[in-house]
C-alpha cells in the first residue's frame, strides 16, 4: 500500500456518527490511524456525499486461470487520492449458513488487513463475503493467500454464482433437507463453471429449507430450491391442547384456522384437523404453533425456475419446475445436479446473449422449455390453464405424404433471435 | 509485493463442518422447537434437550479488521468460539451455556455498542448493497442511507411490536441488488443516459445494444465514429445500458430521486409470495441523513402498525384494506405514475366490478 497520510475531512460523514445504530463511519475513521488509505476512501466518500456525485469506475482484473471473483474498481480522482487507483474487491465464498468459527474469520480479517485495506463486508447481496481495497498485486496475492488457507473466491459475470442458503437444519426445525450439505454439494461440483463465465448469462442457486424461504430464493435466484413434505403433517395434540389452553380458543381461530389459506385447519373439541390433501405447505399454521405442528415425515423440496429482478422483462418469480424431489441421499443430489447440467445446457444452446434462464422462459414459452428439458407437465406448475385460443396442436397438424405428422418449427431457434426485422 | 503463484485450484466452499457450534452439529436436523426469550434472544431446543441461545444483533454489515477482531474475543469469551451471520447482515451469537447470556448481552451492547433484536415482529437490519463506498453505478450511498434509517426505526428494531416481521432494503441504482422488502427504497433516474461518445470504443457496441430492454439503443456514427445513439421516446431511464457502459451515464446529481415501494414478500406463508409496489415517488436524495425517507418509512410504519393484524405482512395488510385505503391512511398522494405501464401492466388493472365506494 502507498498510502500517504492524509487528515480526514469529512463534516458530512461525521453526521452519521450520532444516533444508536452501529456507525461504520467511527469504525473506519478509528481504522484509518492503522491503514492509512482508509483516510482517502473516507475524504472520497466524503466528497461523494457533497456533491452526489460518485467517483468509482469499473476496471477488469482475474487470477490467473479464474475468469470472476475479483470485483475491480479504481477512482476517478486518484491524483487526489493515490491510495483508491485500484481499490478492488475481492469476493470470498461463504461458508454455508454463514456459520463461522472464531478462527475462521480472524483469518479473513488477517488476510484483508496484509494485502489490502482491511475492510470486510458480511456479507455481499451475493452472498460472498466482501474484502474490499486491494490494489492488482494485493489481489492476487489475497487470493493466493485465501486459496492457501482453504477458501475459495466467489463468481461474477456470466457464471454460476456464489450460493447461499438459509441455517436450514443446522438450527432450524422446519428445514426439510440439508441445505448446507446441498450447497456445498452443488458448489463444489460445479466450481468450474463459478469461476468460468462460459454461460450466456449469470446463474442463482438460492436454497431454503422450507416455504418461508429465508433465503429468499424465489425471486433472487434462477433455480430456487425450497425444501417441503409430502402427507400429513405432524401434529403431537397434546401441545395443540398446551396451546389453546395458554392463547385461547380465539387466538387459535382467528390466528391460525382463519388464516390458513386453503382453509384445511378445523378444530374438535382441543384436536386439531388438518386436511392434509388441501394443505399447500405454506407454513403459517406451523409457524404459528410450532411447537405443536411440524413439517411431515417424508421431506424434499420443490425446484423452481426464473426468478429475478426487474431487468429486461421485469420482475420474475421463480416458476414450479420439479414439483417435489428427495434430496436425502448422495444418489438424490447426483440426479439433481445431471438434471441441473441438463437445463443448463438447453438454456446456453438457445439463449441469447445475457438472457437469464427467466427471460428464456417469457421468450420461447414454458411448455416449449418443458419440452427442452424433458420435464412433464404437471398442473401443479400452474396457477389456471391458458386461456388464449390460439395453439400449435402438435397431434392434430395434417399429415404429410409420408404420413408423418408436421413439425412445427421450434420457438427457440436461434434465427429468430434479434430485433430487427428488415 | 511478494510474488504469486496463484493456479485454479477450484477448492468449493469452505467445509462448514468445522464452523458449527458444537451444539449445531450435535442437534443437526433434530431441533424439536424454539422460543423467543426477548427481543434478539432466541432458545433453540433440541429433541435432545440441548438448548442452544441466540444473540441477535444489528451489525453495520462493513466493518474493519480490527472490529471483526473485537467480534471474535466477545465469541471466544462467551460463545465457545461460534457465531453466525443472517443474509439481513445482523450478527448471531451462539451460546450454549446459558449463563454466559447476560454478560455476552453487555458486551454487545456495551463493547460493540450493536444493537440487539430483528428477531420477531420486529424491523429487521436493512439489506444494502455498496453505494459510494465502492460501486461505479449508484446515484446514492448504501452503508450511510442505511445507518441513518436505522437510527430512525430502531425502537422497531429492538421491540417486537409489529403485526409481524419487516423487511426493508435499500439499493442505489435500478439494478437493485437489495430486492424486494416489504418496503424497498430505490434509486429513480429521470432522462436518457448521456452518451460520453469519445469513451466509446472500449467494448463491443452490441452488448449495449442488446442489454437495453426498450430497444432504444442502436448504433450510430456521429463525426466519424462508430458509437450508439438512443431513442429518446423508447427510453425509460432504467439505467441497464449504464451497468453494461460507462460512456453511457444515466445519473444526475441535479435530478435523481429516491422512490418507496411496499408490499414484497418472499415467504409463501398464507399468500404467495409478492413484488414490491410503487408506493411514494420523488423523495430527495438528500445526504448525509435522507430525513424525507425516514419520514416516510415512519409513516408507512405506524399505518401498518395501526392497522395490520398479528402474522399479517405489511403487503398482505394492504392486499385486504385495499390500495385505495393505505393511500388514505398513509397520506401519500396516488398519481398517475402508481398506474403500470410496463409489459405486465394489464394484469396489474382492477377488471371487476369490486370497489370500495
Ligand atoms: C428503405 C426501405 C425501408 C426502410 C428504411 C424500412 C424501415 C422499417 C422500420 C424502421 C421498421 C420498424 C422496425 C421495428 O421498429 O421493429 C419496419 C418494419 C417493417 N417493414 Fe420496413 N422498411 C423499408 C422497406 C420495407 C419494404 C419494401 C417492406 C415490404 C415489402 C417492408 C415491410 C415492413 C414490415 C412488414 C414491417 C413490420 C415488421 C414487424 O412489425 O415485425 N419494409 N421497416
Ligand atoms: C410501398 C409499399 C409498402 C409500404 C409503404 C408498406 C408499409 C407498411 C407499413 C408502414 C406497415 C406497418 C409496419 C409496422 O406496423 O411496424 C406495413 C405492414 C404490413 N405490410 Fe406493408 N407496405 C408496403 C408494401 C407491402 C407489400 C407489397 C406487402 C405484401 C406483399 C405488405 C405486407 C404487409 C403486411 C402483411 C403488414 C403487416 C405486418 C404486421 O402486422 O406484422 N406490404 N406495411
Ligand atoms: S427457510 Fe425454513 S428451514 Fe430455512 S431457516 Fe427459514 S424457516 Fe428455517
Ligand atoms: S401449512 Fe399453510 S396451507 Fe398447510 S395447513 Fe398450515 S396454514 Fe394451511
Ligand atoms: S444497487 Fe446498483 S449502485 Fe447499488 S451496489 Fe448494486 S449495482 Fe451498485
Ligand atoms: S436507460 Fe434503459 S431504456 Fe434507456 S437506453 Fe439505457 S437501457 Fe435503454
Amino acid at each position: 500500500m502507498s498510502a500517504k497520510e492524509m487528515a480526514l475531512n469529512t463534516p458530512m460523514l461525521n453526521e452519521l456518527e450520532s444516533g444508536d445504530w452501529p456507525s461504520f463511519v467511527t469504525d473506519l475513521k478509528a481504522y484509518s490511524k492503522k491503514r492509512p488509505v482508509v483516510a482517502q476512501l473516507l475524504n472520497q466518500l466524503e466528497e461523494s456525499y457533497q456533491t452526489k456525485w460518485n467517483y468509482w469506475q469499473g476496471k477488469i482484473i482475474n487470477a490467473p486461470g479464474y475468469g470472476g471473483g475479483i470485483i475491480a474498481r479504481g477512482s476517478d480522482k486518484s491524483d487526489k487520492y493515490p491510495g483508491l487507483a485500484n481499490f478492488h474487491t475481492v469476493r470470498v465464498i461463504e461458508p454455508p449458513g454463514w456459520v463461522y468459527s472464531t478462527d475462521a474469520l480472524r483469518d479473513l480479517a488477517d488476510i484483508a488487513e496484509k494485502n489490502g485495506a482491511g475492510i470486510l463486508q458480511f456479507h455481499g447481496m451475493s452472498g460472498d463475503v466482501l474484502l474490499l481495497g486491494f490494489d492488482d498485486a494485493g489481489s492476487l496475492q489475497c487470493a493466493e493467500d485465501l486459496m492457501n488457507n482453504g477458501w475459495d473466491i466467489g463468481g461474477s459475470g456470466a457464471a454460476m454464482r456464489t450460493l447461499q442458503c438459509c441455517v436450514g437444519q443446522a438450527r432450524c426445525e422446519m428445514a426439510c433437507y440439508d441445505t448446507m450439505k446441498m450447497t456445498k454439494h452443488l458448489t463444489d461440483t460445479f466450481i468450474h463453471y463459478l469461476h468460468r463465465p462460459e454461460f450466456v448469462y449469470k446463474f442463482k442457486f438460492k436454497l431454503s429449507g422450507c416455504p418461508n424461504d429465508c433465503a429468499n430464493s424465489i425471486v433472487r435466484s434462477d433455480m430456487p430450491i425450497i425444501g417441503t413434505w409430502r402427507g400429513a403433517m405432524q401434529v403431537d395434540q397434546k401441545k395443540v391442547a398446551e396451546f389453546i389452553d395458554q392463547k385461547g380458543m380465539e387466538y387459535l381461530i382467528d390466528n391460525v384456522l382463519t388464516r390458513c389459506p386453503t382453509r384445511c385447519l378445523s378444530v374438535r373439541g382441543k384436536e386439531l384437523v388438518v386436511d392434509n390433501s388441501d394443505c399447500v405447505r405454506c407454513m403459517h399454521c406451523i409457524n404459528v404453533m410450532h411447537k405443536a405442528l411440524k413439517p411431515g415425515k417424508d421431506r424434499g423440496a420443490t425446484i423452481l425456475v426464473g426468478g429475478k429482478r426487474t431487468l429486461k422483462i421485469g420482475d420474475t418469480m421463480g416458476a414450479v419446475l420439479i414439483p417435489f424431489i428427495k434430496l436425502e441421499t448422495d444418489e438424490d443430489r447426483d440426479n439433481f445436479t445431471d438434471f441441473v447440467e441438463k437445463v443448463w445446457e438447453f438454456w446456453n444452446d438457445n439463449g441469447m446473449d445475457h438472457e437469464r434462464i427467466g427471460e428464456f422462459i417469457y421468450r420461447i414459452g414454458m411448455l416449449t422449455f418443458l419440452k427442452g428439458v424433458e420435464i412433464e407437465p404437471d398442473p401443479r406448475m400452474i396457477n389456471r390453464p391458458r386461456t388464449t385460443s390460439y395453439i400449435k396442436f402438435e397431434e392434430l397438424g395434417p399429415s404429410r405424404f409420408d404420413g408423418e405428422r408436421q413439425q412445427n418449427p421450434p420457438v427457440w431457434n436461434r434465427e429468430s433471435e434479434g430485433r430487427e426485422t428488415m | 509485493m511478494s510474488q504469486t503463484t496463484l493456479a485454479p485450484r477450484d477448492q468449493g466452499a469452505p467445509d462448514y463442518t468445522k464452523y458449527l457450534h458444537p451444539l449445531m452439529a450435535k442437534n443437526y436436523g433434530k431441533w424439536d422447537y424454539h422460543e423467543r426469550l426477548r427481543p434478539g434472544v432466541l432458545v433453540h431446543v433440541g429433541e435432545s434437550g440441548d438448548k442452544l441461545y441466540t444473540v441477535r444483533a444489528g451489525s453495520p454489515r462493513t466493518m474493519s479488521a480490527d472490529t471483526v477482531r473485537k467480534v471474535c474475543a466477545i465469541a471466544d469469551k462467551y460463545c465457545e468460539g461460534f457465531l453466525r451471520f443472517t443474509s439481513r447482515s445482523n450478527i448471531e451469537f451462539l451460546v450454549g451455556k446459558k449463563e454466559n447470556l447476560d454478560p455476552l448481552i453487555q458486551a454487545v451492547e456495551k463493547e460493540l455498542g450493536w444493537p440487539l433484536g430483528g428477531t420477531g415482529p420486529s424491523v429487521s437490519n436493512i439489506s444494502h448493497t455498496q453505494g459510494w463506498l465502492h460501486c461505479n453505478l449508484p446515484g446514492s450511498d448504501a452503508a450511510g442511507s442505511v445507518k441513518a434509517l436505522m437510527d430512525d426505526l430502531i425502537e422497531d428494531f429492538k421491540n417486537e411490536q409489529l403485526p409481524n416481521r419487516v423487511h426493508i432494503s435499500s439499493s442505489c441504482c435500478q439494478i437493485n441488488c437489495a430486492s424486494h422488502g416489504d418496503i424497498s427504497i430505490i434509486v429513480q433516474h429521470h432522462h436518457a443516459p448521456r452518451i460520453n461518445h469519445k469513451n466509446m470504443q472500449i467494448c463491443e457496441l452490441p452488448k449495449v445494444v442488446a442489454i437495453c430492454p426498450a430497444a432504444a439503443i442502436r448504433p450510430a456514427t456521429i463525426n466519424g465514429m462508430e458509437t450508439v445513439e438512443v431513442v429518446e421516446e423508447k427510453c425509460m431511464y432504467c439505467g441497464a445500458c449504464h451497468g453494461q457502459c460507462p460512456s453511457m451515464e444515466i445519473r444526475d446529481a441535479q435530478t435523481d430521486t429516491l422512490s418507496i415501494w411496499v408490499g414484497g414478500k418472499m415467504s409463501n406463508a398464507r399468500s404467495a409470495p409478492t413484488f414490491m409496489k410503487l408506493a411514494v415517488w420523488g423523495i430527495p436524495n438528500n445526504p448525509p441523513r435522507w430525513p424525507e425517507v425516514s419520514a416516510a418509512v415512519k409513516t408507512i410504519l405506524k399505518a401498518y402498525k395501526e392497522g395490520g393484524k398479528p402474522w399479517e405482512r405489511l403487503g398482505e395488510w394492504i392486499e385486504r384494506i385495499g390500495w385505495q385505503r393505505f393511500f388514505e391512511k398513509t397520506g401519500f398522494p396516488f398519481t398517475r405514475y402508481h398506474i403500470d405501464d410496463s409489459p405486465e401492466a394489464l394484469s396489474t388493472l382492477n377488471r371487476s366490478a369490486m370497489l370500495r365506494l
